[in-house]
């Protein structure tokens, strides 16, 4: 009689096998994930499209109030009105990245793509490259060093403290913690949905009869946790988009 | 106690200690940003009770505010991972 539970290590629990190419770049389900989110992105949107009619039925109507949310939850918010032409960039980048997540709580996938490291990171450093374009063009390669370094209504000797932390929070932090922010939470949420999925096979195939009734118990807990993945993936996508648009609203007008 | 070192195998002790370091770095990484998402979100309650029509940009904000104080505890849920490596 064993009350013991052998819980996978985290590695077993984000790699999948190669079923494509080598060990260093293969194609795992990980990619095909990936490949089928551009294409349902892609294939709602143009059925969405196809027939437009001024009121609106079906995937139309949910279309719509996504372009309706990303313009008023998003850019609003944090760009204003000039921000209003970037509503298709922000859209894809918020579909794209709510769909990854959706994968988290989807019965046979199971699998967050985003709790690999390497897509966070490379949507981090496309926004990273984006915000600090938008600020070059808009105010010039020197004057937008100058606005990042030396925030204007700070004392001068205080620049010696203000302007390495203002050149390291913009250029390293900002595109590590939006990376590292998306990667860990969806990351935990996963290995919370496995070790409760774990916790709830080992009561029910328990070799103590007596356990196996509690096996419910966490089992319950891990059907609310996946309702409150749901709400996580959401808000995760929510806030990744809106941070991008703060950056890059923060990059058009330089504070004064 | 000498004795009970020499029994264990290699890198065991070395294990156990990496272990125990990863459970202190996120257990003090989450304290700091508990207390503050706490002070965000109440804040954020008190200015929406006072304020219910200003409550849509409210929300924003603090989803804001949780997800930059968030990020300190998430640093050190990557980093115990990191330690246990």
């Amino acid at each position: 009689m064993t009350f013991g539970l052998e819980f996978p290590a985290v590695s077993q629990l984000v790699q999948w096998k190669v079923i494509w190419g080598s060990d260093w770049y293969g194609v795992t389900r990980v990619t095909i994930q990936i490949i089928l989110s551009v294409v349902i992105i892609l294939a709602f949107f143009l059925i969405a499209g196809s027939k437009r009619k001024l009121v609106p039925t079906g995937a139309q109507n949910v279309a719509e109030s996504a372009v309706d949310f990303v313009q008023e939850g998003i850019i609003l918010q944090s760009m204003g009105e000039e921000g209003l032409s970037w509503t298709p960039f922000m859209l894809t980048l918020f579909s794209f990245i709510l769909v990854l997540n959706f994968w988290e709580v989807l019965p046979g996938f199971q699998m967050p793509v985003t709790a690999h490291i390497a897509i966070p990171a490379e949507l981090a450093i496309l926004i990273w490259v984006l915000f600090n374009a938008v600020g070059i063009k808009s105010q010039g390669f020197f004057g937008y060093l100058k606005g990042m370094a030396f925030p204007p209504g700070v004392p001068w000797p205080l620049y010696i403290l203000v302007t390495p932390i203002e050149i390291v929070s913009t250029l390293f932090v900002r595109p590590l913690s939006l990376a590292v922010r998306l990667f860990a939470n969806m990351l935990a949420g996963h290995l919370l949905l496995a070790s409760f999925a774990v916790l709830s096979a080992g009561m029910f195939t328990a070799e103590a009869v007596f356990l196996k009734p509690f096996g419910v118990l966490p089992f319950g807990l891990l059907i609310a946790l996946m309702g409150f993945e749901v709400l996580v993936s959401f808000l995760q996508a929510f806030i990744f988009t809106i941070l991008a648009a703060v950056y890059i609203g923060l990059a058009m007008h330089p504070e004064h | 106690m000498l004795h009970v070192l020499a029994e264990q195998g290699a890198g065991e002790l070395e294990a156990g200690l990496k272990t125990i370091g990863a459970g202190i770095v996120y257990g003090g990484a989450a304290i700091g940003p508990g207390i503050g998402i706490g002070i965000v979100v109440g804040n954020a309650i008190t200015a929406m009770a006072r304020q219910p029509e200003a409550s849509g940009p409210v929300r924003t904000t603090m989803f804001l505010g949780i997800a930059f104080t968030e990020a300190l505890a998430l640093f050190g849920f990557v980093l115990a991972f990191l330690l246990k490596g």
